[in-house]
């Protein structure tokens, strides 16, 4: 076992390089920053052909930081803003914009489902007019006052500016096919859809909100894990959402997770992982390290597939996959499952 | 635990250089010590001013202990771990194995316990003390069975009507393909949604390394204690330095900005006590340290008998509300 190996190798060698691997590794599992989280996507599947190296430098720009040259979604940047054509991170397919936009952001030739940006994700989802959102207002606090190369608070403000919305979670009330719902969707393009203190209250509240409007809960996420700047205040926000999770679950409230790629670390490692029913985007990276931590821990090749939807609902540790093209029916289907919805609830 | 004290010398750790000039005393007291032994000679004024200048050493070298230098005291292999606590400070323990679906997780050990008359389910990290006893248990990294382990026992806790002990000592949940295959996030997700289901009182001693997740999936409490050089954290320094500055000699740095430190954990909440250790460590006197833990442990357990199980459950929900809220509205916030 290669895992052994290597820990035999550090205690031979206890040196600060082993402490790295090690410790380091394991750690950051549960953090998993957009770092770790953005999957090379050469091995996912044999027929699809992809720039191998192109990729890992488009990977190490996704890092937990986001100046706004750098690429937040499944595609090239660049390409986004006027250019007609981008290419499919998974199969390296040149894609005619215009026919992603139509087909729901799902590659026309490999069914990948790309990040969803949270606006995108609201208006694919809910029916027209339904969302009202609430809690808007709530911006990231820096009580540790941290500071990396840039100050945190600096780079709240900058993503801010880009991003036009105040925190990574959206949060409200809408409806799917005539259902009402509340919603809370994680959008990956702000800080890499990471939990601090706002998106855990924000979840929090989203859970309040529908325990006391008696309606169902639906999170969507995409995410790194927890915000490392906000250090073990992000780390809380696990306990905070899952408190508030158990207070809604005890209420006889009924809540959906759907896992959209990529979601790991800390986000997987709570409130994602404890609604009732669980479902996953084709292709989604999902768990709780990222595939590279993995990688580097074991210093061996990871199986063709790892971490994806589909490895997932085989391992049994997902309950459905849910196509983009699908998700409204299936999600409305769903919900009427709720037992508040049909008059059966404590 | 006496093994570390034989040779001061080698009783060092990776990080531990900034403890230099105590081991330097530390060597000439011994061998002063062994000479007198040896020989008729009356030395005892110079082992006594030795003594002193060796105490002054260690007060004035831990006085000021960097974020950075007291991770690596919460690392250091002579520290106390869970099974040195069950050794020297319960009055019985009957190990519990399994988590009935998978497998034995040595990383995990659980237990049915007893101290001074109060009995309690046991719940700890296990780091081993050999390097044999380290890599059977992952460094006290634990997967997914090991999770489901102590959920097993937390949920007979409940059932038996017993408080639960929880001593946290782990580097972070192990990342491996098994563990992504059986459900790591889930089965730390799963613990602590469960945690927030128990009316048995729950007390958290956080006695070495607090590595995020893997920490908190036994760590939601009613009390969270933590020892003085213990750390605890959302990401290892080392971890957080490579992504954030992409830069491993950052780390120091890295540690420093987390707040990870008893003291920054208490300003901010997380931790509601800070268990003070041994003038120089835990690793310097182990014995002293489970003690201090032993006492602390025995008022919370006390303190929390007295409360109702619904009582302590509401209150167990809103403390995690509030630790890390901006608002702090609960519960009827909407």
């Amino acid at each position: 076992m290669s895992g052994m190996e290597q820990a035999k190798d550090e205690m031979n060698s206890p040196g600060p390089e082993a402490g790295v691997t090690m410790t380091g590794a394991a750690t950051d599992a549960a953090t998993g920053t957009a770092t770790d989280t953005v999957p090379p996507l050469a091995s996912d599947d044999e027929q699809q052909t992809t720039d191998s190296t192109d990729l890992s430098t488009a990977d190490e720009e996704q890092s937990a930081d986001d100046s706004p040259q750098r690429s937040r979604l499944r595609w090239k940047k660049k390409d986004m803003p006027g250019g007609l054509w981008l290419k499919c991170e998974s199969c390296a397919q040149t894609i005619y914009r215009k026919e992603l936009e139509e087909k729901g952001f799902v590659c026309p030739s490999c069914d990948f489902h790309f990040t969803l940006p949270g606006a995108e994700r609201i208006a694919m989802l809910l029916d027209e007019g339904s969302w009202e959102e609430h809690y808007a207002e709530l911006t990231a606090l820096d009580r540790l006052e941290f500071t990396d190369e840039v100050p945190y608070a600096d780079k709240i403000e900058r993503t801010v500016g880009r991003t036009g919305q105040n925190e990574a979670l959206l949060c409200g009330t809408g409806l799917v096919e005539g259902r009402p719902l509340v919603l809370a969707v994680l959008d990956f393009k702000f800080m890499g859809g990471s939990m601090g203190e706002v998106v855990g209250e924000k979840i929090s509240l989203a859970a309040d909100l529908a325990r006391c409007k008696k309606l169902p809960l639906v999170l969507v996420t995409s995410s790194g894990g927890a915000r490392m700047h906000e250090g073990v205040l992000s780390l809380m926000q696990m306990a905070k959402t899952c408190s508030a999770l158990a207070e809604f679950r005890d209420a006889g409230g009924f809540s959906i997770c759907l896992m959209s790629n990529p979601t790991t670390g800390g986000v997987t490692a709570s409130f994602a992982s404890v609604c009732d029913l669980t479902l996953a985007e084709p292709g989604a990276l999902i768990g709780f390290a990222g595939p590279r931590v993995i990688a580097t821990t074991l210093k061996q090749e990871l199986p063709p597939g790892f971490q994806r939807a589909e490895f997932l609902v085989e391992k049994g540790q997902v309950d459905r996959i849910v196509r983009r093209v699908d998700l409204r029916q299936e999600l409305a289907s769903m919900l009427d499952y709720d037992p508040q919805r049909r008059g059966v609830a404590d | 635990m006496s093994k570390g004290k034989q040779n001061p010398a080698e009783a060092t750790s990776p990080g531990m250089g900034f403890e230099r000039p105590i081991r330097e005393i530390e060597v000439q007291l011994e061998e002063l010590e062994n000479l007198s032994l040896r020989t008729n000679l009356d030395i005892s004024g110079e082992v006594e001013a030795l003594r002193r200048r060796l105490a002054g050493a260690i007060e004035e070298t831990y006085a000021d202990l960097s974020a950075w230098e007291r991770v690596n005291v919460a690392r250091h292999q002579g520290r106390p771990v869970a099974s040195d606590y069950i050794e020297h400070m319960l009055d019985e323990f009957i190990e519990l194995h399994g988590d009935k679906v998978y497998g034995d997780d040595p990383a995990m050990v659980t237990g049915l316990a007893t101290m001074e008359g109060r009995r309690f389910m046991l719940l700890g990290h296990r780091k081993g003390k050999t390097v044999s006893e380290r890599l059977a248990c992952n460094f006290g990294c634990a997967h997914p069975e090991g999770y489901r382990k102590a959920l097993r026992k937390m949920q007979l806790a409940q059932h038996l009507r017993l408080p639960i002990v929880a001593l946290i000592n782990t580097p972070g949940a192990y990342p491996g393909i098994g563990a992504e295959e059986r459900g790591q996030a889930a089965a730390i997700a799963e613990n602590i949604l469960a945690m927030f289901q128990l009316t048995v009182p729950v007390v958290v001693v956080v006695i070495g390394e607090g590595g995020s997740g893997g920490a908190l999936g036994i760590g939601v409490g009613d009390r969270v204690l933590m020892l003085e050089h213990a750390y605890y954290s959302v990401i290892s320094p080392e971890g957080c330095a490579a992504i954030l500055w992409k830069d491993g000699e950052r780390t120091p740095d890295a540690a420093e900005a987390l707040r990870l430190t008893a003291g920054d954990l208490s300003k901010l909440k997380v931790v509601d006590e800070i268990v003070r250790e041994p003038q120089g460590g835990a690793h310097r006197a182990p014995t002293m340290a489970i003690a201090q833990v032993k006492q602390a442990l025995l008022r919370h357990l006390d303190e929390l008998a007295a409360l109702g199980g619904e009582e302590l459950r509401r209150v167990r929900r809103q403390r995690y509300r509030q630790v890390a809220s901006i608002l702090g509205r609960f519960p009827e916030s909407p």
